[in-house]
């Protein structure tokens, strides 16, 4: 070990840091109250800010997801995924990431076996709006394509373009929840597959047609137009491909196209 | 060939900011519900901070509400997160994130805080104490170097609040602020609200540590409101909540500085149960009136040496 890691992991921050999200250690023996006063509720106030701050941070990133489980029962789920998974970045916006899978396995969550996806669906909410900025696609750019090679045609996607594909109803669960109005009953057994983006400022949520989802994650690859189109036509006999480019294209999820062997 | 869409104007063209004076001003955390409010008002003589990370992602509604504030104010540019007060080296691909925006927004004030967040790769989300010794003194003063040199202009410094002490510490925290300013040429940005919680809490005089406090080099300050706890023994412990109204103690304080020093740029800060705009308004429009008195009083050139 370096003289610097060594100095580092004997620190008043590991000492300090080692009881931070685990309620069975003691207070650090390196703090003290003043003038021979106990630490331990002096110290639970970190403890808590830390905890609570972070509950907090997960709740700002799925509402849906606390609206559906009702507040106490989150939070006691997310209070374990704190502690077991705290953030790995100061940006608390990229926070979060495993907390889909974590739902999946949270014993408790199991009757709603559709609530993880619906966080996935919240999870890349957010990193569409916070990424870059930039002109979605003009439906004038496709017109400018002699109609003989649009099949070569490769297309950029979006910084905000992310795919969701659920076995459940997971876009009408997440849209209902992020809504004001109150939330009726929905069958949840209808798998739906979900385009986010953000052509402008608004974060868009689109429930994508049958075959869109393979259609446009084979467009995200870089696969040709045309090679999408197979996959998705394999996968979906009556996949509509003058729709689905059509809602593509207004959805915004794509900035640029050019022509595959450029 | 390439039919790339029209690029946006801000990919290209860097924004650039009229220069704000922020002297004697009072300002307010900057809150996104308040924007419409802010912008339906038009220009207000107030100034506006912001935590810095979270403007850090690529693009999206922050940005541009940012870029609508930073337009017709004075912004102030305040890091919750560089780990300063940390023993580990400063995150570089955060110190890069930190420079850029300070590129960006060219923000009239930017400031940090003595305590760190951050331990080997756990991100805390709190503002954490460390000792006062010669070898934190040291680590921290590097540091603070290292982000001054980042963002090529001085940073104002945060005193903490504090709810506990280190057996280790072998010198008081005034002290230690004022060998870090010393030391690093950095300004300071003085937290009257924190210094009372933690007159408070550690059963000093706040009067006494304002007193020994490096006044000359206060760039900025904040006020903002507390909450009251009990500590082990039964005793008040206030903690630094920011959520509601500037107690009277810590306006009384603000009113003796000001007394002092003339006046400097003030912040109220209001990070949760956030009113509507006019009460945080109000909130900063009385800080405005005791700068106001300030201005015949001492006077500012001598003290402005570090802003």
């Amino acid at each position: 070990m370096l003289p610097l890691e060594q100095t580092r992991r004997s620190s008043y921050a590991a000492a300090f840091a080692s009881a931070l999200v685990d309620p069975e250690c003691e207070t650090p023996a390196i703090v003290a109250g003043p003038a021979g006063k106990c630490a331990v509720k002096r110290y639970n106030v970190y403890r808590n800010n830390v905890t609570v701050s972070l509950i907090d941070a997960l709740a700002a990133i799925y509402p849906a997801v606390q609206r559906i489980t009702g507040v106490d029962f989150f939070r006691a789920m997310a209070r374990f995924h704190v502690r077991a998974t705290p953030p790995t970045s100061p940006l608390l916006f990229e926070y979060g990431r495993d907390f889909p899978a974590f739902i999946e396995q949270y014993e408790h969550a199991r009757p709603m076996p559709w609530l993880a996806d619906t966080a996935r669906i919240e999870r890349a909410w957010l990193d569409a709006y916070h990424a870059a900025d930039a002109e979605p696609l003009s439906p004038a750019a496709l017109a400018s394509v002699p109609p003989e090679r649009l099949g070569e045609l490769v297309f950029t996607a979006h910084p905000a373009t992310r795919i969701m594909r659920s076995q459940f109803s997971a876009v009408t669960i997440f849209a209902n929840n992020r809504a004001q109005e109150p939330v009726g009953r929905i069958d949840a057994s209808m798998p739906e597959d979900a385009l986010i983006t953000r052509p402008d400022l608004d974060v868009v949520v689109q429930h994508l047609p049958a075959g869109g989802a393979a259609f446009l994650t084979s467009l995200l690859a870089g696969q040709s137009l045309c090679a999408a189109a197979a996959l998705a036509a394999e996968s979906f006999p009556s996949f509509d491909l003058a729709a689905n480019i059509a809602g593509m294209i207004q959805a915004g999820a794509f900035t640029t196209i050019s022509l595959g062997e450029a | 060939m390439s039919a790339a869409a029209r690029p946006m104007a801000s990919a290209t063209i860097p924004l650039r900011f009229p220069a704000m004076p922020i002297g004697g001003l009072a300002g307010t955390s900057f809150k996104h519900e308040h924007l419409p409010a802010i912008l339906a008002e038009g220009r207000q003589c107030c100034f506006f901070e912001v935590h810095a990370e979270n403007y850090m992602g690529a693009g999206g509604p922050p940005h541009r509400a940012l870029e609508a504030i930073r337009r017709d104010h004075p912004v102030s540019l305040h890091g919750v997160c560089m780990s300063i007060g940390g023993p580990q080296p400063l995150d570089k691909a955060h110190l890069a994130r930190f420079r850029n925006l300070v590129a960006r927004y060219e923000p009239a004030l930017v400031s940090e805080h003595l305590a760190w967040s951050t331990h080997e790769t756990t991100y805390f989300n709190d503002l954490l104490p460390l000792p006062y010794t010669e070898a934190t003194l040291g680590r921290v003063c590097d540091h603070i170097d290292e982000v001054q040199e980042a963002i090529g202009r001085p940073l104002l410094l945060e005193n903490p609040s504090t709810y506990l002490a280190f057996r280790e510490s072998t010198m008081s925290e005034t002290d230690f602020i004022r060998a870090v300013a010393s030391r690093t040429g950095c300004g300071l940005l003085l937290d009257i609200n924190n210094v009372f919680v933690s007159a408070t809490n550690h059963g000093f005089a706040a009067r006494e540590y304002l007193a020994d406090f490096p006044l000359s080099r206060v760039g900025e300050i904040h006020l903002a409101g507390h909450a009251e706890q009990a500590d082990d023994e039964g005793a008040p412990l206030l903690i630094d909540s920011h959520d509601g109204p500037v107690a009277d103690a810590v306006w009384k304080l603000f009113e003796i500085v000001i007394g002092q020093c003339g006046p400097i740029p003030t912040l109220v800060e209001w990070d949760s149960n956030i009113p509507d705009w006019p009460i945080l308004k109000a909130e900063a429009a009385a800080a405005w009136a005791i700068l106001d008195r300030g201005q015949t009083a001492a006077p500012a050139g001598d003290r402005h040496a570090a802003a």
